[in-house]
C-alpha cells in the first residue's frame, strides 16, 4: 500500500480526518454526531496514516499509548457526571455554562465533557485495535 | 439549545427537590471503580504502582458499600434516578438491602482478591490489565446489583462480561483461549437472549424501569399473559447460563480452570452469583406470577443442577476443575431457594449466595496455595500438604466443611433454611436433593483432603509414610502476607457466619421480604402513589 500517491496525500487525509472529527464531535449535542461517531473517524484517520507510513510513526505522533488515551476518556466522562453533587442534583444532571464571547453565545456543558471523554474512549480503544493489527501485518 | 424561549413545566419530567449527597452513595461503588479502573490503565506501565493504586480503589470500594449498606438500613431502600429525570423516564439506581448486601461481600472479596493477586500476578499481568480489569468488573457487579432498571442491569453484566473476557485471557497461553472461546460463545448467546427478552418486556409494557414493570406486571390479564411467560422463559434461560445452571454448565468447568488462580478465584465468587441475583431480581421482584407458572420447572433444574455439580465433582482429579462442579452444586441450592420463592426460602438463597460468593473465593485461592506448597493442581500428583503447613491444611477443612454444608461453618445455616422452605412448600425431593448434594460434596471435598493433605506423598506413596522428595522448593515465594491475609480474613468471615449466623439472617432476611412483597421498593420509586 505505500504507493508514493498515498504517501503524499496521508498526512493531509488524516489531517482532515482529525479535524471533521472534531466538528462532528461538537455539532452531536443536537445534531447528527456526537464522540461515538467523532472517535470513530479520528481512529480511522490514524489508521489510514499507520498504513501509509508506518505504525511507528503513528505512535510517535499521538505521543501517549492509545490505551491511556481510552483511559483517560472514561477517567473524564466519569467525573463529568460528578459535578453536580455541588447543586444538589443526582449523578449526571447536566450544569450549562453559557456566556457571550465577542457577540458569538458559547456554551459549556457536562455532557459536551461527557461527549469528549467518549471521543477519547473510542479513538484510544479503536485506535490501538486498528494500530496492534497493522503492526502484526508488517511485521 | 438550552435557552429557548418556550417555557416548559420542569416538574411534570424532571426532580426538582434537593437531593441529599449522602444519596449519593447509591452510585458510589459504580464511580469509584470506573475513575480507579481508568487511573490504572493509564498508569498500567508501572507495574509496582498498579497494586498499590488497585488496592486502595478496591479498599475505597468496600468502604462505600458499608456506609451504602448502613445508609439503606438506616433510611430504607433508597432510589436515585439519573439526570434528575423522574422514573420511569430516567434510569433508576433502586438500592434495597438485598443489593446492598451483595454488593458489600462482592466488595470484599474483590478487595481480598486484590490483595492476593499482587502476590500472584506478576508485572506481566500487571502491564496486561490485572487491576483496571478487576475494577471495571467490579464496576459492572456493583452496578447489576444497584440497578433499579432492566435495560440498565444488561449494560452492567456486558461490563462485567468484557472485562471477565479479558481477565480470562490475560497470560494468553494456549488453554486459556480455549478455555475463553466456550466462555465466550455461551455468554453471548446468554446476553443476547437477556437482550431479546428484554426487547420483549418492553413491548409488552413500554417501560424498562422494574417497579414499574412490576405494578404493570401485576395487573396484566388476557392474551398478553402467555406472551409474558414466554418473555419469563426466556429470561431463566439466559440467567441459568450465567448462572451455570444444568443443562448448560458445561461452559464453567471447562474454562474457570485456565486462567491465573486468583482470576478463577473472582469468578466462581462472583460472576455465577450475578446470574442468580438477576434471576432473585426479575422472577421474584418483578414476574412473580411467571415465577408461580415456572416453579416446577425450576424446581426440576435446581435438582439437576444440584446433582451434576456433586457428582461432577467427585469425578474430578484437578482441583480447579473439581472446585468448578462444586461451584455448581451451590448454583443449583440458590436454584431451589428461587423455586419454592417464599421469604423464608428466597432468603435462604440469599445467604446461600453471600456464603458461595466468600468461600468459592477461598477455595480458589487456597487452591493456588496448594499449587506453590505442593506443586500441582492434580490431586495424583499432591501430597502430604498436612506436614508442609498445618496451619493452611486447617484453613482448608474449615472451607471444605463450610462448602458441604457442615457446621458450625458458614454454609450450614442456609441450607438449613433452604431444606426447611422447601418441606414447608411440600417440596420433600428439593429438600432431599440439597442434602443429598451437600453429602456427595463432603466426598468431594474430603477426597482432596486425604490425597492431598495426609496422603505422605505424590500417588503410590504408602500409608504413613512420607514422601523424602518434595515436589518443588516454592515455600520462599511464600513469606509475604500478601497471600495469606486474604485467604485468612475470608476464612474468618466463614467462621464468623458459621458461629454468629443472626447478622446475616436478619439482612437476608430483609432482603428477601423487599422482593417477595416489593411495597417498599415500589415506593421508594414512585413514592407514596405506588
Amino acid at each position: 500500500m505505500r504507493t508514493i500517491i498515498f504517501r503524499t496525500i496521508a498526512p493531509y487525509l488524516s489531517a482532515l480526518m482529525v479535524l471533521f472529527s472534531i466538528f462532528v464531535l461538537l455539532r452531536g449535542h443536537n445534531e447528527p454526531g456526537g464522540g461515538f461517531i467523532g472517535g470513530l473517524i479520528a481512529a480511522s484517520a490514524f489508521a489510514i496514516f499507520g498504513i501509509a507510513c508506518g505504525v511507528a510513526s503513528v505512535r510517535r505522533a499521538i505521543y501517549f499509548h492509545p490505551m491511556a488515551v481510552a483511559g483517560f476518556g472514561l477517567f473524564m466522562a466519569a467525573l463529568a457526571g460528578v459535578l453536580s453533587i455541588f447543586k444538589g442534583q443526582t449523578f449526571m444532571t447536566s450544569q450549562w455554562l453559557i456566556f457571550d464571547f465577542f457577540g458569538v453565545e458559547i456554551a459549556l456543558s457536562t455532557p459536551m465533557v461527557f461527549d469528549i471523554g467518549v471521543y477519547l474512549v473510542v479513538v484510544g480503544a479503536i485506535g490501538s485495535i486498528a494500530l496492534a493489527l497493522e503492526e502484526r501485518e508488517s511485521d | 439549545m438550552a435557552g429557548s424561549s418556550v417555557t416548559v413545566d420542569l416538574s411534570q419530567a424532571m426532580i426538582t427537590a434537593h437531593v441529599a449527597a449522602a444519596d449519593w452513595l447509591v452510585v458510589a461503588p459504580s464511580l469509584i471503580t470506573i475513575l480507579g479502573g481508568s487511573l490504572c490503565l493509564m498508569l498500567r506501565k508501572h507495574t509496582s504502582l498498579q497494586p498499590k493504586l488497585g488496592n486502595a480503589f478496591l479498599g475505597l470500594l468496600v468502604l462505600a458499600n458499608l456506609a451504602l449498606l448502613a445508609r439503606v438500613l438506616d433510611h430504607g431502600i433508597i432510589t436515585m434516578v439519573m439526570g434528575n429525570w423522574l422514573p420511569p423516564f430516567g434510569i433508576a439506581f433502586t438500592v434495597d438491602t438485598l443489593g446492598a448486601t451483595l454488593s458489600l461481600i462482592a466488595s470484599i472479596v474483590a478487595f481480598c482478591a486484590g490483595i492476593f493477586g499482587s502476590a500472584t500476578v506478576d508485572a506481566t499481568g500487571r502491564r496486561y490489565g490485572f487491576y483496571p480489569f478487576l475494577l471495571l468488573l467490579m464496576t459492572g457487579v456493583c452496578g447489576a446489583f444497584l440497578t433499579g432498571d432492566i435495560f440498565n442491569l444488561y449494560v452492567w453484566f456486558e461490563v462485567l462480561l468484557i472485562s471477565s473476557y479479558g481477565l480470562l485471557i490475560l497470560g494468553n497461553d494456549r488453554i486459556q483461549l480455549d478455555g475463553a472461546v466456550k466462555y465466550g460463545v455461551l455468554n453471548l448467546i446468554g446476553t443476547n437472549l437477556f437482550l431479546i427478552a428484554t426487547g420483549l418486556l418492553y413491548g409488552i409494557f413500554g417501560t424498562l424501569n422494574m417497579a414499574d414493570i412490576a405494578m404493570k406486571a401485576a395487573a396484566l390479564e388476557g392474551a398478553a399473559t402467555g406472551t409474558l411467560a414466554t418473555v419469563a422463559a426466556l429470561y431463566f434461560l439466559a440467567f441459568a447460563m450465567k448462572a451455570a445452571a444444568f443443562p448448560v454448565n458445561f461452559w464453567l468447568p471447562a474454562s474457570y480452570h485456565t486462567p491465573n488462580v486468583v482470576v478463577s478465584a473472582v469468578f466462581a465468587g462472583l460472576l455465577t452469583k450475578v446470574g442468580v441475583y438477576a434471576l432473585i431480581r426479575v422472577f421474584v421482584l418483578i414476574l412473580p406470577e411467571s415465577r408461580a407458572y415456572m416453579a416446577d420447572v425450576i424446581a426440576l433444574v435446581a435438582i439437576a443442577t444440584l446433582m451434576t455439580g456433586a457428582i461432577g465433582a467427585l469425578a474430578q482429579s484437578e482441583v480447579r476443575r473439581l472446585l468448578g462442579y462444586v461451584v455448581i452444586a451451590g448454583i443449583g441450592a440458590m436454584l431451589a431457594g428461587v423455586a419454592v420463592g417464599s421469604t423464608l426460602a428466597v432468603s435462604g438463597a440469599v445467604f446461600y449466595a453471600v456464603h458461595s460468593i466468600i468461600v468459592m473465593t477461598a477455595l480458589y485461592m487456597a487452591a493456588g496455595v496448594m499449587k506453590l506448597i505442593g506443586g500441582s493442581y492434580d490431586l495424583r500428583k499432591l501430597g502430604g500438604l498436612y506436614n508442609k503447613n498445618a496451619a493452611f491444611a486447617a484453613v482448608f477443612l474449615v472451607l471444605a466443611f463450610a462448602v458441604s454444608g457442615l457446621p458450625p461453618f458458614s454454609g450450614f445455616w442456609p441450607k438449613i433454611i433452604l431444606v426447611d422452605a422447601a418441606f414447608a412448600d411440600g417440596r420433600a425431593w428439593l429438600a432431599a436433593a440439597i442434602l443429598l448434594s451437600g453429602f456427595l460434596t463432603t466426598l468431594a471435598m474430603g477426597r482432596v483432603w486425604i490425597f492431598a493433605f495426609w496422603r505422605g506423598g505424590p500417588e503410590g506413596t504408602p500409608d504413613g509414610e512420607l514422601a523424602t522428595a518434595t515436589a518443588t522448593e516454592g515455600s520462599a515465594s511464600l513469606a509475604g502476607g500478601a497471600i495469606w491475609v486474604p485467604l485468612g480474613i475470608l476464612t474468618a468471615l466463614v467462621i464468623y457466619f458459621g458461629l454468629q449466623p443472626e447478622w446475616m439472617l436478619e439482612l437476608s432476611t430483609q432482603g428477601a421480604s423487599g422482593v417477595v412483597e416489593p411495597l417498599g421498593y415500589l415506593r421508594s420509586v414512585f413514592g407514596e402513589q405506588g
